[in-house]
């Protein structure tokens, strides 16, 4: 308790410089709490994929599209429990930038491959019986600020409607939410049948399937007898797992993950020195202080335990502040409007930020509270 | 004026002995130092990326070219252009010309998938049906290694960028298309522009293995001059045959690169901003420390007649000086470490990948010590207040 009280003072005696280093910290936290969002929103929930889903695209490239017929011989193969198909529509609301996935699916289908997408009971039967009908994700419609009813125009910059009409106009019947942090609710999902008969080209032809298989172990054997079932036919596939898939399209974008440790790396390195320095400074100010506890009874140990408190105190307040702020940054939204399709802080990675607030503590303190232990009373006091 | 020059003379002696006794604060300055310099280089750094990227765009593009799309599309990707559109297209007025006919090139632009060189995992590589006067509408097009391929015949050639990020694409090696090894018979560069991120191949080839039949999604073209654009467009936005969207090559560049640049711009400047007030927190710590340490001194200079106001702007003078110094190192290490450092990323506009390289210019360096300036500025501002304002017979009292 004493302890305690002292350490208080101590922080108390240069208000000012106690708040700074406070707020130095603070700030290195905060940004370690907004990057690994953002980290996280690039890598595209890499750790929410499926296990037991397989990604099946064409085997040149994603862009070229397989045969609808595709569903049923692969549902044949063994290991296959289910597969739907899904197409790239690539349009376009109200502008380019308003960037966000639409993609005709099944609807039935679809939502039982994505479990994870909660819809209503009234709001799935509002859109079996909707030809047009369409449901958004919660992200997405809270973006764009959608309510269940709106009529939604997408301008096509692929697939024409017949006769060379360019805008699609759905009718928004529901709106769907994540079952868990990391499902993406960036999602705009229409019919596919609507799709199919109002297409002015490539009917009958799809994107991408996504399969659920029966045994996640077995994973690479499945995706092998899928590929080798299309082998040598005009449209040959590559099948692969959902988190492999994901993480190959995150690989495209860059080395996000390397950029934002270099930058963490940065700022830890920057705080450190202040929070460090703010601790040395401290402790030769007050060596007569700390002599004169000494020469009342406090053990070495004592005296070297109080200025790592001190340490702690000003690192685990100042880191404490910066997690919790970035996270309120980062429940407010994310600062691409939606272009990320997952913004949160990983629950691991609060964790990490709390081992590194004692690490810091440790590395600020370490040295001046060293000194702090072996000063010899006499010496200490005589200055 | 003696007064002016009274007054510059004590700034000066201020300032000098504040220089003379940084030594004694070492530690503290050289934190703020080193503060600073970090959030420089972290600044400068994110922000090459966006640059390094706006100009391979930039270099892209050349002011006399257009760029034809079917209208409502955005890019290449989406686009679609039947053959018959692209000789309308070609017979367009204001064409540059050479003996062959106009500087004009319908082209394909489909993606293929094949493995990076960092990661092993696909990428989604650019494939461009080109025609023979492809070459002409890219500026700096050299073929550095082979030849340029055969028209009619399956081979490519690819760029250097390309080759640099993507493994399997040396000379001599093939790629493989629909059920068909194609051989790779060239490299080229185009004056570190987006083509160096192609796989190019001719036009005619590509239509049947992609099953495109004979149909086109872009053409490239040069006009006489940059004047002609407006003649040329109106033709053919006005011609009846035609449903297309002609823009300077410029133009569409830009568009092309602007989500991207704006995206890392955006989150470079929040992350600069963030990390620029933790900078300022630790400038002002160092400083009020100088300044309390040196109260006594201050109090003396004071008290020996010397003015607040002197004494206000050589407190700034010291925190500016440190704050540029660590801006200088900052700007330096980034252009040491970064400039010219090469990258790929995926465009999202085009769906594939594009290299690049980090560019460090000199506005870059510029912004980053203006930044560090103002960091500086005002970590040096309130200390500066304090200085003047303590009262002379108590600071001369502090131990």
């Amino acid at each position: 308790m004493k302890y305690l009280y002292l350490i208080w003072s101590n922080l108390k005696r240069k208000k000012i410089r106690t708040i700074l280093t406070l707020l130095s910290i603070m700030v290195a936290f905060m940004l370690f709490g907004y990057l690994g969002a953002i980290k996280q929103g690039f890598s595209q929930g890499v750790d929410v994929a499926g296990l037991d889903r397989l990604i099946v695209r064409h085997k040149v490239s994603i862009i070229q599209l397989l045969p609808a017929s595709y569903e049923s011989r692969i549902e044949q193969i063994e290991g296959v429990q289910d597969a739907v198909h899904q197409t790239w529509f690539g349009g376009v609301y109200q502008k380019p930038s308003n960037f966000f996935a639409q993609i005709p699916v099944d609807p039935e289908e679809y939502l039982a491959m994505y479990p994870e997408f909660l819809l209503s009971d009234e709001e799935r039967a509002a859109w079996l019986s909707t030809r047009s009908g369409a449901i958004a994700g919660k992200g997405i419609a809270d973006r764009f600020g959608w309510k269940v009813g709106d009529r939604i125009p997408i301008n096509a910059t692929i697939w024409t409607r017949k006769g060379g009409e360019v805008t699609w106009e759905f009718e928004l019947v529901g709106i769907y939410e994540g079952a868990e942090k990391g499902t993406d609710t960036s999602q705009f999902l229409f019919r596919y049948d609507f799709f199919d008969e109002s297409r002015q080209f490539g009917q009958g032809q799809v994107g991408w399937y996504t399969v659920r298989i029966s045994d996640p172990a077995r994973a690479a054997e499945t995706a092998e007898l899928i590929d080798a079932e299309f082998a040598n036919s005009p449209a040959e596939t590559k099948a692969e797992a959902e988190g492999a898939f994901v993480q190959g399209f995150a690989d495209q974008i860059g080395d996000i993950g390397f950029i934002m440790t270099s930058i963490i790396a940065a700022v830890f390195f920057t705080m450190l020195l202040v929070a460090g320095n703010t601790m040395a400074y401290a402790v030769r100010e007050r060596t007569n202080e700390l002599a004169v506890l000494k020469a009342i009874g406090f053990s070495d140990r004592g005296v070297l335990g109080l200025v790592l408190g001190e340490s702690l105190a000003l690192t685990g307040i100042g880191g404490a502040l910066g997690l919790s702020l970035a996270f309120l940054m980062v429940s407010a939204g994310d600062p691409t409007r939606g272009s990320l399709p997952v913004f949160y802080i990983p629950v691991n990675y609060l964790l990490l930020g709390v081992i590194l607030i004692g690490l810091m503590a440790l590395v600020a303190g370490i040295l001046p509270a060293l000194q702090a232990q072996r000063l010899r009373i006499a010496d200490a006091l005589r200055r | 004026m003696t007064r002016l020059l009274n007054w510059i003379a004590q700034i000066i002696s201020i300032t000098l002995f504040n220089v003379r006794s940084l030594p004694q604060r070492i530690g503290s300055s050289l934190t703020a130092v080193f503060g600073i310099a970090g959030v420089v280089a972290v600044l400068i750094g994110v922000l090459s990326i966006a640059q390094g990227i706006l100009r391979t765009m930039e270099n892209s593009a050349s002011p006399e070219n257009v760029v034809v799309l079917r209208s409502g599309a955005t890019s290449e990707m989406m686009s679609g252009l039947s053959g018959d559109d692209t000789r309308f297209i070609s017979e367009g007025p204001g064409l540059a010309r050479n003996e062959d006919g106009p500087l004009s090139s319908p082209e394909l632009f489909v993606v293929i998938n094949l493995p990076m060189r960092s990661t092993g995992s696909d990428a989604n590589v650019p494939l461009r049906g080109v025609s023979m006067v492809a070459p002409e509408l890219r500026s700096g097009f050299r073929i550095v290694e082979g030849r340029m391929f055969e028209p009619g015949l399956n081979e490519v050639i690819v760029g250097v960028g390309a080759q640099r990020e993507i493994s399997g694409l040396e000379v001599g090696s093939t790629l493989t298309v629909a059920q068909e090894e194609w051989p790779i018979v060239g490299a080229f560069e185009a004056a570190g522009g987006l083509a160096e991120s192609e796989i190019w191949v001719d036009a005619a080839v590509l239509q049947p293995a992609y099953r495109r039949g004979n149909s086109f999604q872009v053409v490239y073209a040069k006009l006489e001059s940059p004047d002609a654009f407006r003649e040329y467009k109106d033709a053919l936005t006005s011609d009846p045959r035609l449903n297309v969207k002609p823009v300077l090559e410029v133009d569409y560049y830009e568009a092309q690169s602007a989500v991207l640049y704006n995206l890392i711009t955006g989150l470079g400047t929040l992350i600069a901003v963030i990390m620029g007030l933790g900078a300022m927190f630790g400038a002002l710590n160092t400083m009020y420390t100088a300044i309390s340490s040196r109260a006594r001194e201050i109090a003396t200079l004071r008290a020996l007649g010397f003015n607040a106001g002197p004494v206000v702007i050589s407190v700034l003078i010291e925190s500016l000086m440190l704050a540029v110094t660590g801006g200088a190192i900052g700007a330096f290490a980034a252009w040491l470490v970064f400039d010219g450092y090469r990258a790929a990323t995926l465009n999202f506009s085009s769906f594939s990948q594009v290299a690049f390289a980090f560019d460090v210019s000199g506005s870059l360096l510029i912004r980053g010590i203006v930044f560090a300036t103002v960091i500086g500025l005002i970590g040096g501002f309130f200390p500066a207040i304090k200085a003047a304002r303590q009262p002379v017979a108590t600071a001369l009292r502090e131990l």
